[in-house]
């Protein structure tokens, strides 16, 4: 069904181009390519949160069979190799810098926690790699560790320049006119929680292989990268210092990512530039406990959050005050997750008209954190809606006709936390997602549960997430220290076949189906005629990479502008062809038309045209017909919808079953419903994940105690309902398509909308997430009334 | 030291020489460059090593190569016909979106097709049960319980 009527493709529910290599297992992940002579890199890593690195004996190591490299932080320093940079510069409240310690990809001095990397072996075989690196002794003098953000301030510094273990201090809003409001309110709703740490666990370990080639003096990355360009774009130019045209960066066929793959990590680096030292390729794949170790983790806020409102439920404001682990060191882009991306968000659907947030973003002997899956609007909305949900049970107002009280419903609609949203309509979602809940029967359904013995509970969230990251601009004056926008290629082939280059990175999400929709759809050409090509320096022209449910909105709106490139360059060739003037050719489906007339060329016939340019307007025009463009959005896009979640508990056992999730999403337009809906079950998975059974936990010493997944409970089949899921359509006003975005909707409304279902069916003000069922029964025990 | 491991995999009589600790899937991905069968953890959790060993589904990181000597391996790249053409349960995967990176597809079938030999027309119930082995982050597992039951009827019955 790859060949529908050429009308119809968006919107349409095509099957995907890439689903066939996944099914047969012909898909190219980075672990699956070999090169010839490659060797294999192990790394040695702390296993101690918090050290003095005294000495590093590696002599029996390098004398082990097949090692023929053993390099340390000491190497590394003598090569001039840079540490890992941070691409987002935070201010302070002070108007001071964050402290940006050293981050170097060998440690150098002090370990910071386990799994830091303190040295890479690299020989013949993965065997003799790690049985060698097993070789490698090292002394360390412990030091005393600190993995609780609220507790870091007073611990021993993890790096010399940042004493109190602070990174920064930082603010958005009035706080004067906050307290102000809180200071005549009617009433104030008060919460004080943990948003967990997670870990992101992409089915894909993450996986490297450096190249070097003596014959031009450069270098190939295979990498498994949410965004190939910026990894090579900071590797060369803030590691090590490698000129950027010698360096190509392929992450070819990538396994998941969910924000865990954006980042620039050590191994990447290591094992490029020992590709070199060794003049071999040099290999290294993440194994799971690896992962566990190394990879970013998610979340891992500690909150007070306050709502103030009059005596009709009128919001006033908003008061939030959070400390932010970002973990040993600050991964790329740590430090704008808990403030840009999260602060931004406090105002929800809402109207509120003054809020106020604080971030402390700590340091501690923790892996780093960055973002996950949505990536500080999940933690925002779970202020958001669990203070609205809280609030409309301590007034007693019903939790949906609260939230219509303090809806926004005039756009475009400024915040008073920066951003401004362009359009929306929450009521729309809210009213079809209690329609498709079957909210109304929900009473009937809780008294059959009670007759079984279980309590049921309903909770609500309505979130708002600000995607298409970014204008570049406005992320520039808040400190990012990259570009945001998006670079597309079209090149048109002399028979009119289409090959697409785009700066996005499909690692899950459909691109080369989706993209392919609208380009075809743009150019009315049939969708076989269209290949999209994505993850490959050497063969994109720039790229910023797909996180922030970017890809359509920015990718997607760089590919259209180049169409609309093709299109024009093509009416000109037509116009010669057919001996009319420009100004009479319109484009349709696939025809250039001269306007009122039945003469007419085909798609085909011009690109034929433009590259055999035997009857061609030479005078006035280049041949060939490949065009491209970059794109810069204007604002982000604001997708946002109303989930409602019920929850089954079981007295005895306190064992939670989701046994309903609804979600109405407002993505905008929707070019294939199909992997719309599939981010969404996804998303929503990793929500009630976050909700249900996630949570990372260390002991008091460093140690990670969930380190493999028999001990971090990701969500099974078992753990998860058939999803009822609807949208609801407001185009976004700023760009072509209307598209907003949708990947991480899910993972951003669940977790509020499971604990305040879980709330309700305990009769209880909050209760910790992961909400597993030890916690559960805890609290039945600790609160008699839930018993019954 | 090395041992000659020979067994049948997707129908071919295959042998190489690996050390004693090599485990199933290094074989099968590292010395027969078989690289559908997937590494997602390693203490048995996700299930993307999964293959089928004498027509039943078992995760390939779990055992050595040693112990599949002689044995009859189905992996992913046996499962469609010689002709390209998909079989019923991949066919499932794709018409019902059951897949979005991929990682943990070639397991997820695999599991699927020894759990539909003896299931033709399972209930979700079922269907979410015989995934407790196999972890997939990115669906919601939504998709693939879909897929399973429409494999499964495909199936009817028989691999």
């Amino acid at each position: 069904v790859n060949a529908p009527a050429p009308a119809a493709l968006l919107g349409a529910r095509i099957t995907r181009k890439e689903d066939y290599r996944f099914l047969t297992g012909t898909g190219q992940y980075t672990d699956d390519v070999t090169m010839p002579n490659q060797a294999y890199a192990a790394f040695v890593r702390s296993p101690h949160a918090h050290a003095v690195l005294r000495k590093i004996d590696a002599e029996k190591a390098k004398k082990a069979p097949g090692v023929i490299g053993v390099y340390t932080g000491e190497d590394l320093a003598n090569a001039k190799v840079g540490g890992l940079p941070c691409g987002w510069l935070i201010t302070d409240v002070n108007g001071q810098p964050m402290k940006e310690p050293a981050h170097p990809c060998l440690a150098q001095g002090k370990v910071r926690y386990v799994g830091d990397h303190v040295a890479v072996v690299i020989a013949e075989t993965l065997s003799q790699a790690r049985d060698a690196a097993e070789l490698v002794k090292v002394d360390y003098e412990e030091l005393p560790a600190v993995t609780d953000g609220a507790k870091a301030r007073k611990a021993k510094p993890i790096h010399d320049n940042a004493p109190d273990n602070t990174c920064y201090v930082w603010a958005l809003g009035d706080k004067a006119a906050v307290d102000s409001a809180f200071s005549k309110a009617h009433h104030v709703t008060k919460l004080e929680f943990v948003n967990n740490r997670l870990v992101p666990n992409a089915i894909e370990p993450r996986a490297a292989i450096g190249a070097y080639s003596r014959a031009d003096d450069s270098y190939t990355l295979y990498v498994s990268s949410q965004n190939p360009h910026v990894e090579r774009l900071l590797m060369t130019a803030f590691v090590l210092g490698l000129p950027e045209h010698k360096v190509r960066v392929v992450a070819p066929d990538v396994g998941g990512g969910f924000g865990s793959k954006i980042y620039l990590y050590a191994e990447d680096v290591v094992v490029t530039w020992a590709s070199k030292q060794l003049n071999r390729p040099v290999k290294w794949t993440s194994d799971r406990s690896e992962a566990f170790l190394s990879d970013a983790h998610g979340r891992d806020h500690v909150t007070v959050a306050e709502l103030a409102l009059d005596k009709d439920g009128k919001f006033l404001a908003m008061r939030v005050k959070t400390t932010a682990n970002l973990g040993a060191y600050l991964s790329t882009f740590a430090s704008c997750i808990p403030t840009i991306l999260y602060a931004t968000l406090l105002a929800g659907q809402y109207t509120t008209p003054q809020i106020y947030c604080e971030v402390t973003a700590v340091f501690t002997n923790t892996t780093p954190v960055d973002a996950y899956r949505g990536a500080g609007r999940p933690e925002a909305t779970y202020v958001v809606e669990r203070l609205v949900e809280t609030a409309a049970r301590e007034l007693k107002i019903d939790p949906a006709e609260l939230r219509r009280r303090n809806f926004i419903r005039d756009f475009p609609y400024q915040t008073p936390v920066a951003l401004q949203y362009d359009t929306g309509d929450y009521d729309a979602t809210l009213d079809a997602a209690l329609q498709l809940s079957d909210q109304k029967n929900f009473e009937k359904r809780k008294a059959e549960s009670l007759k079984n013995g279980k309590l049921r509970g309903i909770g609500y969230a309505a979130y708002i997430e600000a995607c298409g990251i970014a204008p570049s601009a406005v992320a520039g004056s808040l400190g990012a220290r990259a570009g945001l926008f998006e670079a597309g290629e079209v090149r048109v082939h002399p028979t009119g076949s289409v090959t697409v280059f785009t700066g996005s990175h499909s690692h899950g999400q459909g691109h080369e189906t989706t993209f392919a929709q609208v380009v075809a759809d743009r150019l009315g050409l049939p969708i076989d005629n269209v290949s999209i090509v994505h993850g490959d320096t050497s063969k994109i022209l720039f790229g910023m990479g797909t996180y922030g449910s970017r890809s359509i909105a920015v990718g997607g709106t760089a590919i259209v502008k180049a169409l609309d490139k093709i299109i024009a360059k093509g009416k000109k060739i037509a116009a010669h062809l057919l001996e009319a003037s420009e100004a009479d050719i319109e484009y349709d489906r696939g025809e250039f038309k001269v306007a009122g007339t039945d003469r007419k060329k085909m798609f085909g016939e011009v690109a034929f045209a433009a590259y055999v340019p035997h009857n061609y307007p030479h005078d006035k025009l280049e041949p060939g017909l490949n065009e491209n463009a970059f794109y810069d959005p204007a604002n982000f896009t604001f997708p946002a919808g109303t989930y409602v979640c019920e929850v089954e508990v079981d007295r005895d056992t306190g064992v939670v079953t989701v046994d309903r999730f609804t979600a109405v999403d407002d993505f905008g337009k929707i070019i294939n419903p199909m992997i719309v809906e599939g981010q969404v079950h996804g998303g929503l998975t990793q929500g009630i994940g976050q909700a249900l059974t996630e949570g990372c936990r260390y002991d008091a010493n460093g140690q990670l105690l969930t380190g493999s997944m028999m001990d971090y409970c990701l969500p099974r089949a078992g753990d998860v309902p058939y999803f009822k899921i609807d949208t609801r359509e407001t185009p976004c006003t700023h760009n072509p398509l209307g598209v907003k975005g949708c990947g991480e909707a899910g993972a951003i409304g669940a977790p509020a909308a499971v604990m305040n279902a879980i709330t309700d069916a305990l009769g209880v003000k909050d209760i910790a997430m992961p909400a597993t069922a030890h916690t559960v029964w805890k609290t039945l025990q600790e609160n008699s009334h839930a018993r019954v | 030291m090395t041992i000659k491991v020979s067994m049948k995999v997707n129908g071919k009589p295959v042998s190489a020489e690996v050390e004693a600790r090599t485990l199933l899937v290094t074989y099968i991905r590292e010395n027969l460059r078989l690289t559908g069968t997937h590494v997602g953890c390693d203490t048995a959790q996700c299930g993307a090593c999964t293959v089928l060993m004498n027509g039943r589904a078992i995760k390939a990181c779990s055992i050595v190569a040693m112990q599949a000597e002689g044995a009859d391996l189905m992996t992913i790249e046996g499962v469609a016909k010689a002709d390209g053409t998909l079989h019923p349960m991949q066919q499932a995967f794709k018409e019902n979106h059951g897949l979005q990176c991929g990682f943990c597809t070639p397991g997820m079938v695999m599991n699927a097709l020894d759990f539909a030999k003896s299931h033709p027309n399972p209930s979700e119930q079922e269907v979410r049960e015989s995934l407790e082995g196999n972890l997939c982050r990115c669906t919601g597992y939504h998709n693939i319980v879909k897929s399973i039951i429409a494999g499964a009827k495909a199936m009817g019955g028989k691999l």
